[in-house]
């Protein structure tokens, strides 16, 4: 199903959580919704979902306005980042809950209903645990349930709040995964949100960036890394040195030039330069587009190495990633020239 | 609390000295009148304390008392539950003055409680006139006093489930909403279950209560013996008249009352233990 957000806003008293947001998904897509806390991505799958409405705007289902109908009557799954599975309920009868709520006339018979829940224990691999209660379930194995619960409804549309946010790192990474093979599986269209871009990167077919009520950009996980929107979206995805520039005459100048590098946009006046720690290389000394800084630490991680380092006047400390074999000790002066950045 | 609890930096001798004084302490002030209720009732012997209960007007009075309870606790239980539901499942505008109102019968004296209805409803009060005219009676009657118990009784379910319901948040509702179940299919399926452990404390103690009110349901009642004497009020006009068998063996059933409760409240705190953390009043 494809989902149209238009126009949307909302207001909590003062806060504006949404403000005017536009957003379109493809059927059978992976949208991930990312951004720090107080972003709105919440709000904004809280409306999609109808468990909040907005104040101006329309969400519409396949071209359906659905703006006001409750979340009752949208068939969509939605996962809780707490799972909020019913605790005195087995697990069973957690996911078969969306299915024994039915009116009569539309509620599968008993048999059927049993069915459905075999079916989905065996997609959530856990077979055996139909009988357990939550409290007696890891907390991946709960999410796991909990996502069984929101597909048993067969939902025309899956919506995630934060699903991984309340497990451990391990857990999270193997999940991730599996998430990504059940969409897949089932051809969904999917939204999640989380404020962790590692997640976003590794299973998203597109991710929102999102900040202050207002989307910074929409892109494949390559184009938000490689060709970011704005210095937000730079800052937020991925390590980033930022440093001040002077723009003027095609020409960046860094701090109070401490270097110089081209700037193909052309712009003027000041900025700020984003260079990735790996889109350096080591340069001449004294080397004109090259930052002069001096090593406070160096590491080998895998096969690259680590350099902390710090350059004059500027107060955050600088991380480039070498190659493994250029070894520099501390208190080592180093020409380091930025490969690839961005200027904004 | 364990003795081997490192916190604790007294020295033995006073730790005993402290467990000490609130042991004599309790056994003044609770377990000596209560042992002192139960042997006046049996002063002399079992038949006369029988024959004290099953008189008239002290069955009249036990009957008065536990018609009382049957209204006043159902009703103060759905109000618990909705005004519990509201403040912690929804925002709206008045919140802290409902939650500061659901208060209110604890701040106030139930003698006062008691006057707010006589004012309202007696002859010379707001309603009176009218409520003559129409021939409808209720103060000195039982509709007054079930009147001031509700409302003396009213905080215990409420202050009970809201705390317990604001820890639960609104997710096991909204999951229950997205998977398309409807308001009551909500209640009855996942709220309720969610909370009944901490809605039956509520309701025992309300019924405690309920049943043991003096103050309120006194200036109300009227005092008129055989139909509007509660079981409190029984006691003391019989205790006023030195009938202390007959006042002791009806408090003893009150004392039973008191004591029963506990046992039931004792089990439901180790049922649902950890809920109880934020839930003292």
């Amino acid at each position: 199903m494809s989902i149209v957000v238009d126009n949307i806003s909302r207001r909590f008293g003062g806060f504006t959580a949404l403000d005017r947001v536009t957003l379109e998904t493809k059927p059978g897509e992976f949208l991930a919704l990312l951004g720090p806390s107080g972003s709105g991505k919440t709000t904004l799958l809280r409306t999609i979902a109808g468990l909040d409405f907005a104040d101006e705007g329309h969400v519409l289902f396949d071209g359906q306005d659905m703006t006001g109908t409750p979340a009752a009557e949208r068939r969509i799954g939605f996962v809780f980042q707490n799972y909020a599975l019913f605790r005195h309920m087995t697990v069973a009868d957690n996911i078969a809950f969306g299915l024994t709520v039915r009116k009569r006339r539309d509620r599968p018979a008993k048999a059927a209903i049993a069915a459905k829940v075999a079916e989905l224990l065996e997609l959530i691999q856990l077979p055996q645990l139909g009988d357990r209660y939550p409290a007696q379930l890891s907390g991946g194995q709960r999410q796991r349930v909990a996502l069984a619960r929101a597909l048993a409804i067969e939902p025309r549309l899956l919506l995630l709040d934060e699903p991984f946010g309340a497990l451990d790192a391990q857990v999270r990474k193997d999940l991730r995964g599996w998430l990504r093979r059940i969409h897949d599986e089932t051809g969904l269209t999917s939204i999640f949100v989380t404020h962790d871009q590692e997640e976003a990167l590794e299973i998203a077919d597109r991710i929102v960036v999102m900040r202050g009520g207002v989307i910074e950009q929409i892109g494949t996980p390559a184009e938000v890394q490689s060709a970011p929107a704005t210095a937000f979206v730079s800052s937020f995805i991925g390590e980033t040195n930022r440093l001040p520039v002077t723009r003027r005459d095609g020409a960046a100048i860094i701090g109070d030039g401490l270097a110089t590098v081209p700037d193909e946009a052309r712009g003027q006046g000041g900025g700020e330069i984003h260079i990735r720690p790996h889109d350096v290389e080591l340069a001449q000394s004294g080397a004109a587009d090259a930052l002069p800084v001096t090593v406070l630490a160096s590491r080998p991680i895998g096969r690259s190495r680590r350099i902390t380092a710090e350059l004059a006047g500027i107060a955050e400390p600088l991380t480039f990633d070498l190659p493994v074999a250029e070894e520099a000790a501390a208190g080592q002066s180093l020409s380091i020239r930025p490969v690839r950045y961005r200027i904004f | 609390m364990s003795n081997s609890n490192p916190t604790t930096i007294e020295s033995p001798w006073a730790r005993r000295a402290l467990i000490g004084v609130g042991f004599l302490f309790l056994a003044l002030f609770l377990f000596l009148p209560l042992v002192m209720v139960f042997a006046g009732a049996l002063a002399k012997g079992w038949s006369v304390f029988f024959e004290t209960l099953v008189d008239p007007d002290a069955l009249a009075a036990i009957r008065l008392t536990l018609l009382v309870a049957a209204i006043s606790v159902p009703i103060n239980a759905v109000f618990g539950v909705a005004a519990s539901w509201a403040i912690a499942k929804f925002d709206f505008r008045g919140k802290s003055l409902l939650i500061s109102l659901i208060d209110l019968p604890f701040s106030v004296s139930p003698v006062v409680s008691g006057l707010i209805f006589v004012l309202l409803f007696g002859a010379q009060g707001w309603l009176g006139p009218w409520l003559t005219e129409h021939g409808m009676r209720i103060i000195f009657a039982v509709p007054g006093i079930v009147l001031a118990t509700v409302f003396v009784t009213f905080p215990f379910v409420a202050r009970e489930l809201i705390p317990l319901m604001a820890e639960q948040g609104r997710d096991d509702e909204e999951a229950a909403r997205s998977l398309g179940a409807n308001g009551w299919q909500i209640f009855w399926h996942v709220t309720l279950p969610n909370i009944r452990w901490g809605l039956l404390y509520g309701v025992l103690l309300c019924n405690a209560r309920a049943m043991g009110e003096f103050g309120a349901v006194s200036v109300v009642s009227g005092h008129i013996r055989g139909l509007t004497n509660t079981m409190p009020l029984h006691v003391e006009i019989l205790y006023n008249e030195y009938d202390f068998v007959g006042a002791f063996a009806v408090a003893s059933l009150l004392a039973s009352l008191a004591l029963v409760t506990l046992g039931v409240k004792t089990v439901l705190e180790w049922r649902f233990g950890i809920h109880r953390a934020g839930a003292a009043h």
